[in-house]
């Protein structure tokens, strides 16, 4: 009679047999397909020498739990990475499904900063004019522009003189015949103003705006919001707009990985159902669906990440030649690394919160009858 | 081991499965468990393993009052059962050394610590040379094997069997017999579903019957 069928206890007696011979260990990993990766990365082994004390004891135990658990999760990890690789067609449709979700709304977030770069540049489009009383003279005027220029919230001031003033309007207008019967110059000197702070923030702007037409040798303030304000909010409801369709795709991706790890489960189910019968948790049983929603969110994003760029360089071209056309040097800006990992990451994070909805949906009702 | 204290079984179609048992079962003894097909043979084995609950009465494992038991601990309590099955519930997916290897990696037991109790399982029911084939390619009698070496491959102080020589010629029933045998002899608490009557009475250990939901013999007095 061998030692098999002995009853035990759990613990005291299972590590003390642990001792065996390493040979095995080969043989075991060619019976079990993912075996032999698991028995070359297993840590060093420690000799279990008889346990003394209590303490120590239950420590080993502690960490032999620990290590089985670690060894549990990579063995799944690489058991549903190698069965999502098993149906490369149906697992790379899954990941285009998801990497087109993944990427349109990256697309089009892309867009828009890429066109609030560009909106920035048109730093001439929310200039403001002050014009001065009167009555101010030349040295006060021009010493107000020296203040200004001093002032935070204000790039630029250019001051025009009442003279310079009279010269442009005879140059431009085309009514410099006109103006020579007057006695005396009617127009007023005018500053100027490029505020520094643009880029859409309306309220500071209307706020300077507003301090400006209080100083006391200024007439009139005038700025031409219309066309600002217009691009703001034309910017805030795009803005709303990815951020509605980012949640809508988002959705779609959970509901993607879910379906796809519903099937996974449904295929698997004599399995769950044995490995309830002979005493596994249910963590034990999520797990590889967890794995697999993980995997699938991780190509998904990768996936993405991809089309991104390769949209990318394909709009590289067209925008370096319409931006010459203006005269300007703009380049698109794409995603830095730290925008990469965290396309590729939310890709995993949903993937696997997919699989969690689904498990914790459908995992339930496998139960042994 | 295992304590039956006043036990009624109903299912929510009505149907009472189980009524009022009152028995116990003592570490190490082996017993049968029989009665007319329906008679509730399986039920009481789902009891003992909590794939359903008592819906009156209290049921005992190893000191564990399984009604007052959280759905987290059911598995622990299973690792401690080992349950061979009239339908084998084996895996056709992978290997037969894999099935086997199941509860073990269930526990997370170290691999070569699996590969060397497995094989000893699997010696034990003469089955080493065919550890790497699939179970499908294994006859009635050898699946049937299969689940025993997986039901006794983490030294359970407890096996359960249902039916395990329904599909089997009298020859192999007595080699799978005489396997529950040597468990017990080291033990092993177990306890056997059956209707071959025959076969019970050649074993002369003690019967449980059941007629219709009622224990008729073998129980508490």
């Amino acid at each position: 009679m061998s030692e098999v069928g002995k009853p035990h206890h759990r613990g005291a007696v299972t590590r003390s047999s642990s001792t065996s011979n390493t040979g095995s260990v080969a043989k075991a990993g060619a019976s079990h397909h993912q075996g032999a990766t698991t028995a070359k990365k297993q840590a060093p082994r420690k000799p279990v020498t008889e346990p003394s004390a209590g303490a120590s004891q239950s420590h080993i135990k502690t960490k032999s739990k620990l290590n089985s658990w670690l060894r549990h999760h990579r063995m799944m990890a690489l058991d549903s990475l190698w069965r999502v690789l098993k149906a490369p067609i149906a697992s790379l449709m899954t990941w285009a499904v998801l990497a087109i979700a993944i990427a349109l709304p990256t697309g089009l977030y892309l867009f828009l900063s890429n066109a609030q770069l560009v909106t920035s540049n048109w730093d001439g489009a929310s200039q403001m004019s002050l014009f001065l009383k009167m009555n101010v003279t030349e040295q006060k005027a021009e010493k107000l522009a020296d203040e200004l220029r001093e002032r935070g919230d204000i790039a630029a001031v250019q001051y025009i003189s009442k003279q310079q003033a009279l010269n442009e309007f005879k140059e431009f207008s085309g009514f410099g015949g006109a103006l020579d019967y007057l006695d005396g110059n009617p127009l007023p000197s005018v500053l100027i103003v490029r505020p520094a702070a643009l880029a859409g923030n309306i309220q500071q702007q209307e706020q300077l705006l507003r301090s400006l037409q209080a100083l006391p040798e200024v007439d009139e303030a005038q700025l031409d919001l219309a066309w600002v304000k217009r691009l703001y909010y034309i910017m805030e409801l795009s803005q709303r707009m990815v951020s509605a369709l980012a949640v809508l795709l988002g959705i779609a991706v959970l509901l993607v990985v879910g379906n796809t790890i519903r099937l996974a489960i449904e295929n698997r189910r004599d399995e769950i159902v044995v490995v309830k019968l002979v005493g596994g948790t249910d963590a034990f049983v999520r797990r590889p669906f967890l794995y697999t929603g993980i995997w699938y969110g991780l190509g998904g994003g990768i996936m993405a990440w991809g089309i991104i760029n390769i949209s990318l360089f394909w709009l590289d071209g067209p925008v370096k030649a319409l931006a010459s056309v203006y005269a300007s040097s703009f380049e698109l800006v794409g995603l830095n690394s730290g925008d990469s990992l965290v396309l590729i990451l939310s890709g995993a994070i949903l993937g696997w919160l997919g699989a969690w909805l689904a498990v914790g949906r459908h995992l339930g009702d496998i139960e042994p009858r | 081991m295992i304590r039956f204290d006043n036990v009624s079984k109903r299912y929510e179609n009505g149907h009472e499965a189980l009524r009022q048992l009152n028995f116990s079962i003592a570490p190490g003894e082996m017993c049968f468990l029989t009665g007319h097909s329906g008679a509730g043979k399986s039920t009481l084995l789902k009891l003992i393993m909590r794939m359903e609950n008592a819906s009156q009465g209290q049921v005992f494992i190893n000191g564990q009052n399984l009604s007052r038991m959280r759905a987290g601990q059911v598995p622990y309590l299973r690792r401690n059962i080992g349950v061979v099955f009239q339908n084998h519930q084996l895996l056709f997916d992978r290997t037969v050394f894999d099935n086997v290897a199941l509860p073990l990696l269930i526990e997370g037991a170290e691999p070569n610590d699996i590969a060397r109790r497995v094989r000893a399982a699997l010696d034990k029911v003469g089955l080493l040379k065919k550890e790497k084939l699939n179970p499908i390619m294994l006859s009635g009698g050898e699946q049937q094997r299969v689940g025993i070496a997986r039901a006794v491959v983490n030294k359970p102080p407890l096996l359960l069997a249902d039916e395990p020589t329904g599909n089997l010629d009298p020859q192999l029933s007595a080699e799978v017999m005489h396997l529950f045998e040597q468990f017990r002899e080291v033990g092993v608490t177990v306890l056997i579903a059956t209707h071959d009557l025959g076969l019970v009475a050649r074993m002369g250990h003690r019967v449980l019957t059941l007629h219709h939901g009622e224990l008729v013999n073998g129980g508490d007095v």
